[in-house]
């Protein structure tokens, strides 16, 4: 017999039964800390002091009001995506195309914007253009939910292939028939009046993906749409066995999905962007996943996940300005927080037992 | 060569705040059948898990042939020759036999070997395995058969069987037990879980018994009997038998016509069923596994599609309705309650994540007001089944997927005994449920056919349907052979109509 089995082992793993959510967070905030002392690595290494690197990346973020503003403008789309996600993800349905339904929301706003803007007022075009918006949305989504529903197609794949077929049409609108002056591939920016108005410096899609908080939080925990899609996540079968449609529900949800990240889309043009280019979605539908696997599906943690990657995001790059660091040093960083985030779930959920010191005598 | 094979000195194994196990001593001899006996929660397959190394103790000790030793995988298990047949399979199913024999094994693959060492195992114990047959094509019990032959393969001395007969029928655990004598008279030692008294009595040596985790004894089979046994593992005295009282008024409430139902292959399942089910009673359903019963609930329910006939139920006002047609959903707000407690429990009836509350919205989430659903009621429900059935959970949010089989059951049935259907169709309603429990569901049962209800059940254990039911309904190859009054025929009589295909018919 191997001499190894004579002992127990050294460190052997159990799972926890309950962790308090006071544990569970206090692990999570841990586990940030130690990432910022690996963090720290990197940035020695390109010879910046990590503490000032670190206070600049606060000071840039969050120091100066016009600074702070900035940051939300990065965590609005970001932390909208992360919404639109959760009731598929919740599901089981692996949407992986926010990116697309967002590009697809865009480009309905900006058909508003683009054929109606100048004649109509703001406060019938920014209603139209969010409608708009959320109807290609959820169509965008609602493609693959419906070939997921009639014929199991792999959804993954799907949604994934979608973003490019929306970022295409995105591209060809751009340098084909909404081109600006010929030959400039860009689309002249929109008449002002599609402009969404700023409310405390930020354009006011903040208050619009506040709304959709809340409303997301209502609708996956009171809701019988939120129940009937827990129980599609956990078995297909039960939830035929309850007398659910599966299909019209995943439909449904994908739909809704889709809405919420196409409302994004407008969100992003008539905030910030001003017009529509291909690169709208700026991969905010992929770092979405994140934030929304990070907050367990959570509408209310997604507030701060989304705040952190954008302070995250906005203080890199006034790291780069001020110290010189470079901006890939910064991704490492944030690569470094987000590897430390997710893999602190292990903890929350496993705890580690050392071997005992009287079992250590008896083997011995 | 010690007679001991493994010993188990004051184990104790807790999962958080739940103490699973504590203060358990237990000896397990070559050539002898251990019984382990306790009801469910009691620790018994968390002890066992322990020595197939899925589970490490926190304290107490472990040896084998007199030498302490520590199981920290089941590679380790083998290695001690312990071998573990858990209650789900672990094989792969578009794998042969043979390959799943040998998976995960770390040695060179010579199938045509494999095929030949499977086939010597199987001539030395009575086994019969094709080696070359895939899983899927394989019963229950020839699953079964593959994990015991897996590890006996790799040569298990000590072989752990986890409520073997649960989803065995009669027949198949009749060969299964012989299998066991034999490994027995090879000098096997072969430790045994199961709930079913008759078959401890009948098949081992020595009965260990557990009760809410803790080592109450260890006794000589032949030295006991079921009372004394049953005492044991309750804890206190309980008394064996059903109440079958009768009902006064008994109506039509479910006509079955000459109900036709074929499979995707083309095979009749059932064939020109015909029988009626009054409110006030108990109709039994017999037959061997397979005989048709899954397809006649789950044609009554909708859920699998009818060829030709009708069935009817009739509502309190008289009215016939057809069911044939009607969606599951549909079905049951008529007024068909079904109680079918599928195989995989989790898989078919519960949402595993989710906690008793939740659960038993399954059936009532489209209650609430507009969009929201109504928690309160579900939740009213949820403490009264805890409460009646005695399920062993820290709260009603816990989820259920980490409660005992056993538990998961008694929270499906009894959401689905609570909403007291005019018709209430149940399914194998006390497998793998301990003693206490099961009589506690007979007791639910007989309670809701006196509050007026057509109750169907379908059993796997005669002497239950012949205390239990009013009236028996003996299913044969997907044909009635038989209606018989429960109060007056013998388990002989059953028996043989289980086998006549199409026997005479007496309605009652």
């Amino acid at each position: 017999m191997a001499e190894t089995t004579k002992k127990t082992p050294f460190v052997r793993l159990a799972k926890r039964e309950l962790t308090s959510p006071a544990k569970a967070w206090g692990i999570r905030a841990l586990s940030i800390l130690i990432a910022l002392i690996i963090g720290s690595i990197p940035i020695m290494l390109v010879g910046v002091n990590p503490v000032s690197a670190y206070g600049v990346i606060v000071q840039g973020s969050l120091g100066k009001s016009i600074y702070l503003q900035q940051t939300i403008k990065i965590a609005i789309p970001l932390l909208g995506c992360a919404l639109a996600i959760a009731p598929c993800f919740k599901m089981r349905f692996w949407n992986i195309g926010a990116e697309g339904q967002l590009t697809a929301g865009a480009i309905g706003a900006s058909a508003i914007a683009f054929y109606f803007g100048k004649s109509l007022p703001s406060a019938v075009s920014l209603p139209l253009m969010l409608i708009i918006a959320a109807l290609f949305g959820g169509l965008w989504g609602l493609i693959p939910g419906f070939f997921k529903a009639k014929y199991n197609t792999n959804e993954t794949l799907f949604t994934l292939m979608m973003n490019y077929i929306a970022i295409g049409i995105a591209a060809w609108l751009q340098g084909g028939p909404w081109e600006g002056r010929p030959g400039t591939q860009i689309i002249d920016t929109f008449d002002a009046k599609t402009f969404l108005p700023k409310v405390f410096g930020v354009h006011a899609g903040w208050i619009i993906v506040l709304v959709i908080v809340v409303f997301m939080h209502i609708y996956m925990t009171k809701t019988k749409h939120g129940y009937e899609v827990a129980v599609i996540g956990d078995s297909e079968n039960t939830a035929r066995y309850a007398g659910m449609n599966v299909g019209k529900i995943m439909m449904r949800t994908m739909f809704l999905s889709g809405a919420i990240a196409g409302i994004v889309g407008f969100v992003v043009i008539s905030g910030a962007n001003h017009t529509l280019t291909k690169g709208v979605a700026a991969g905010v539908g992929f770092t979405a996943i994140t934030v929304s696997w990070l907050s367990h599906l959570n509408s209310y943690v997604m507030i701060a996940i989304s705040l952190l990657l954008a302070i995250i995001s906005k203080g890199s790059s006034t790291l780069n300005q001020r110290l010189g660091v470079p901006a890939s040093v910064a991704e490492i960083v944030s690569g470094i927080l987000l590897f430390c985030m997710l893999s602190c779930e292990f903890f929350i959920n496993y705890k580690l037992i050392f071997r005992s010191k009287e079992s250590k005598e008896v083997s011995e | 060569m010690q007679k001991c094979a493994i010993e188990l000195k004051n184990i104790r194994k807790t999962f958080g705040p739940v103490v699973a196990n504590d203060g358990i001593n237990l000896q397990i001899n070559r050539g002898e059948i251990l019984c382990l006996l306790g009801e469910n929660g009691s620790g018994k397959t968390t002890l066992m898990n322990m020595l197939s190394g899925i589970y490490q103790p926190d304290s107490g000790s472990i040896y084998a042939e007199g030498e302490e030793i520590f199981i920290r995988s089941p590679h380790d298990a083998y290695k001690y020759g312990i071998g573990m047949i858990h209650q789900h399979y672990h094989l792969v199913d578009v794998f042969t036999a043979a390959q799943n024999i040998v998976l995960g094994l770390d040695e060179k693959l010579d199938i045509a070997a494999v095929n030949d060492k499977v086939k010597s195992i199987c001539e030395r114990y009575g086994f019969h395995v094709d080696p070359r047959k895939k899983i899927y094509d394989m019963s229950v019990s020839q699953k079964q058969t593959i994990e015991i032959v897996k590890v006996l393969y790799r040569g298990a001395e000590i072989l752990i069987l986890d409520e073997p007969t649960a989803v065995l029928t009669p027949q198949e655990t009749d060969k299964l037990f012989a299998v066991l004598r034999n490994m027995k008279a090879d000098g096997k030692a072969i430790v045994l879980i199961t709930h079913k008294l008759a078959e401890v009595l009948s098949v081992s040596d020595k009965v260990a018994i557990l009760r809410k985790g803790k080592y109450i004894a260890t006794v000589n089979t032949k030295e006991t009997n079921q009372q004394q046994l049953t005492d044991m593992m309750v804890g206190r005295s309980v008394t064996l038998n059903i109440d079958r009282p009768k009902y006064e008024k008994p109506e039509d409430k479910l006509v079955v016509e000459g109900l036709t139902v074929t499979d995707r292959e083309g095979i009749k399942r059932l064939d020109n069923v015909t029988f009626t089910a009054k409110s006030g009673e108990i109709l039994g359903v017999a037959g061997i596994a397979g005989s048709g019963q899954k397809e006649l609930l789950e044609s009554i329910s909708g859920l699998y599609p009818v060829s030709s006939g009708s069935i009817r139920f009739i509502n309190n006002q008289g009215t016939q309705v057809e069911l044939v047609g009607k969606t599951p959903l549909q079905i049951r707000q008529v007024g068909v309650g079904m109680g079918f407690v599928p195989e995989d429990r989790l898989g078919m009836g519960l949402v595993g994540s989710m906690g008793m509350t939740n659960n038993m919205m399954l059936r009532s989430w489209r209650n609430g007001k507009g969009i929201f659903f109504n928690r309160r009621n579900p939740e009213d429900l949820a403490r009264k089944v805890w409460d009646n059935l005695e399920v062993v959970t820290p709260s009603t949010e816990f989820p259920v997927r980490r409660m005992s089989g056993g538990n998961i059951q008694k929270v499906l049935v009894g959401r689905e005994i609570a909403s007291r259907p005019p018709v209430l169709l149940t399914a194998y309603a006390v497998r793998g449920l301990d003693i206490n429990t099961s009589y506690a569901i007979y007791n639910l049962l007989t309670e809701q056919k006196m509050s007026g209800s057509a109750v169907l059940y379908v059993g796997e254990e005669l002497d239950v349907l012949l205390e239990l039911c009013d009236r028996i309904l003996v299913l044969c190859a997907g044909k009635v052979s038989g209606i018989v009054d429960a109060r007056n025929t013998t388990k002989e009589e059953i028996g043989l109509l289980m086998t006549t295909v199409g026997g005479s018919k007496e309605e009652n």
